[in-house]
């Protein structure tokens, strides 16, 4: 097609992606008529548990997708060893409150760390290597990097499941003469206290990073390099050692999120694949390199799976996620906010 | 005329490699019994699919990360034929073939028709193959998680591609596709489509400003390594027996189908061949190493997960020491001798020194 077609038939493509997408709802609408109209009807509270369920992990994907957009804009990597890296955080708090009897939110210190200085020295070591390199030895770099990391945690660990119990997992407190107990219930749907945790945590640390970035002088610089690197160098910032920071800034998000998960999920060597696939589909819909498109679709995707998982009753409830995410992909290739991009 | 027998001299070489091959790959059973003929199988199996995947990435330049799905569709239209209807293996591989070609066009035209590159495309492929495992793991039809079992018969037959277990019969069928694959991807990359193709690759807007038309050509790769993919996918399931979701679809199938590639050299005719008798038996080194540890790793016998973990630090180390694969230096001559021919193909017909 040459560009001059392609200007052309914009408006024309604008009407074949929205008749697509219509014709998919209808198709879905059609074939599971009596399960919508059921949830709407008379399993009303199973669709707003779903809502409610899909809105608190929705958060955790925010946080773990701002992490991977925030490498991707700046680095233009994708790193396959994000959800890796998070089954590291997620053993490392694991054995504080199994070994060492730390509060399991606690450990959100150590991870944190942990990842933020092991996010460093794998880009400091290895993914400098290949900056500027072609896509796919990036791709394969950090693809190799989670092999070897997932599999290092079955030696050490081996495939048994583990998880933790939260001691304090229904309870009340008073406050200012206010009575709150949980878990919390709302419109028939239960909010667990370790999910409302985790998501209330992640929201904080996102917001957190969204000031670093937009407030303090190292956020400027970052997106001065994400912007521009040749002219983010020649007014004086150190580039390579921007590129370091964001490293372990992204994989922090994931060591933070390894924590607030951990009360909730069952722990193999595997758990970080699940959100790494989210993340990747959350970071293209978002707009990738775009924090506050992983933010809101980070949430989006997390009712989208919970909600998909009780429309299509016998389906993976990740089979909703990859269908919203091809047509994302066809409908806004640039990303749900790619027009509001900074 | 002069580019004629430019292109002639060429077409020859990589056909007497391809007759070279041939003979000596024919030759190795004679050698190979039991663990290495396996082996061996296995070696001519990732060749063959990582040759079909280099197709599509290497020489279309569309980086494809869900080449499970193409395989996957080989391997159940296979499975569903012969289990539930009978049919041969030999014509549910083509049947698969097929439909594996009409899949990778189907979802090549929507994501070029929406220009997907880079790491979208990459993105894009990867969810294909992972859609289609999560709806064949829910599906009933294809028995959802269990997957399907090859009937087994009293006697070895050809038309069932069933032998004795081990029988050098295996070797050749697997042989006998890749040769097929490979002699499909050397004309084709001989003929005026091939050229189109790399065209395509290297400057879409100039190809189309030349009139050539993008996206047939590069849906001309994507199908043709879609349907080679398939036929790996049929001879899977007749060799190990047993087929299901995961090891169909599975994201640990794809990255198996394009690391001979990548390890051997992208883009080039004989790299994933090579990168395939490199990379099969270090994986196989590294999980007998697990298995019959010797004295100073006898602490972890019978720890599961250290053979990829090596094999993940090998591939780290790969991408980090050797950026241009193991065959680098070679693979780095040819395509700058074919860049110089296409660029500026008066010089290389004047200064053809070079053969």
């Amino acid at each position: 097609m040459t560009p001059n077609s392609a200007r052309t038939g914009v408006r024309r493509e604008a009407v074949v992606r929205w008749a697509v997408t219509f014709s998919v709802a209808g198709i879905v609408l059609f074939l599971n008529g009596d399960r919508i109209g059921q949830l709407i009807g008379p399993g009303r509270s199973v669709l707003i548990q779903a809502l409610v369920t899909g809105l608190l992990i929705g958060g955790v994907y925010s946080l773990v997708s701002m992490g991977l957009t925030l490498i991707f804009g700046v680095l233009h990597i994708i790193n396959f060893a994000h959800g890796a890296l998070m089954t590291v955080g997620m053993y490392t708090a694991f054995s504080l409150v199994a070994n060492l009897g730390f509060d399991p939110y606690a450990t959100i210190l150590v991870t944190v760390g942990l990842l933020l200085i092991i996010g460093a020295a794998v880009q400091k070591l290895l993914i400098n290597r290949v900056m500027g390199e072609s896509l796919e030895k990036q791709l394969l770099l950090t693809l190799g990097l989670a092999i070897f990391i997932e599999n290092l945690l079955l030696v050490v660990f081996s495939p048994t499941p583990r998880a933790i119990q939260l001691t304090y997992d229904s309870g009340s407190l008073s406050l200012f003469g206010l009575e709150i107990s949980w878990p919390f219930r709302a419109f028939g749907a239960v909010a667990t206290l370790p999910r409302t945790l985790a998501f209330v945590g992640a929201l904080v640390l996102a917001g957190l990073l969204f000031l670093l970035l937009r407030r303090t002088k190292l956020g400027t610089a970052i997106r001065a390099v994400a912007e521009n690197p040749r002219g983010a160098a020649l007014v004086g910032i150190n580039v390579p050692r921007i590129y370091v920071l964001t490293f372990a800034l992204g994989t922090g998000c994931v060591g933070a999120a390894a924590a607030l998960v951990l009360p909730f999920l069952s722990l193999e060597p595997t758990t970080g694949d699940a959100f790494n696939i989210i993340a990747f589909v959350v970071v293209v819909l978002g707009g990738m390199g775009n924090v506050i498109g992983a933010l809101v679709g980070g949430l989006l995707i997390g009712v989208t799976q919970q909600v998909g998982g009780v429309l299509f009753v016998d389906q993976s409830n990740l089979l909703a996620v990859f269908i919203l995410f091809v047509l994302a992909l066809y409908l806004r290739p640039e990303g749900l906010l790619g027009k509001a991009k900074a | 005329m002069t580019s004629a027998t430019q292109l002639w001299r060429r077409v020859d070489r990589n056909v007497k490699i391809l007759v070279v091959v041939a003979i000596g790959l024919a030759l190795l059973p004679l050698w190979l019994q039991g663990a290495s003929l396996e082996i061996g199988i296995r070696i001519l199996l990732f060749a063959m699919l990582a040759t079909a995947w280099n197709l599509m990435a290497g020489y279309a330049g569309l980086f494809s990360f869900g080449h499970a799905a193409y395989f996957g569709i080989g391997a159940y239209a296979t499975a569903v034929l012969q289990v539930d209807y009978g049919w041969s293996p030999w014509l549910g591989m083509l049947v698969g073939m097929v439909l594996a070609g009409l899949f990778a066009v189907g979802t090549g035209y929507l994501s070029f028709r929406y220009r997907l590159k880079g790491a979208y495309f990459v993105l894009t492929t990867f969810a294909f193959a992972e859609m289609l495992r999560l709806i064949f793991l829910h599906w009933d039809f294809v028995n959802e998680a269990i997957g399907f079992r090859v009937p087994l018969n009293r006697d070895a037959s050809w038309t069932d591609m069933q032998f004795p277990p081990d029988s050098p019969a295996y070797y050749y069928v697997v042989l006998g596709m890749l040769l097929a694959v490979l002699l499909v991807v050397i004309s084709l990359m001989r003929s005026r489509s091939g050229y189109y193709i790399i065209a395509v690759r290297d400057n879409e807007d100039a190809a189309a400003a030349l009139g050539v038309n993008p996206m047939r050509y590069k849906l001309y790769a994507v199908g043709l390594s879609g349907a080679m993919t398939a036929m790996g996918g049929t001879f899977y399931f007749q060799y190990i027996f047993f087929i299901d979701p995961s090891l169909a679809f599975g994201p640990g199938v794809s990255i198996q189908i394009l690391l001979p590639a990548i390890i051997g050299g992208m883009g080039t005719m004989w790299g994933p061949l090579i990168g395939a008798f490199l990379l099969v038996p270090l994986g196989e080194w590294t999980s007998g190493l697990v298995r019959n540890p010797p004295d100073v790793l006898s602490f972890l016998d019978g720890r599961a997960g250290l053979d990829l973990m090596i094999f993940g630090a090998v591939l780290v180390a790969i991408i980090m020491f050797l950026p241009k694969g193991v065959y680098g230096s070679v693979t780095h001559a040819v395509a700058v001798r074919q860049q110089r021919r296409r660029r500026d193909p008066v010089a290389s017909v004047s200064g053809t020194s070079d053969e």
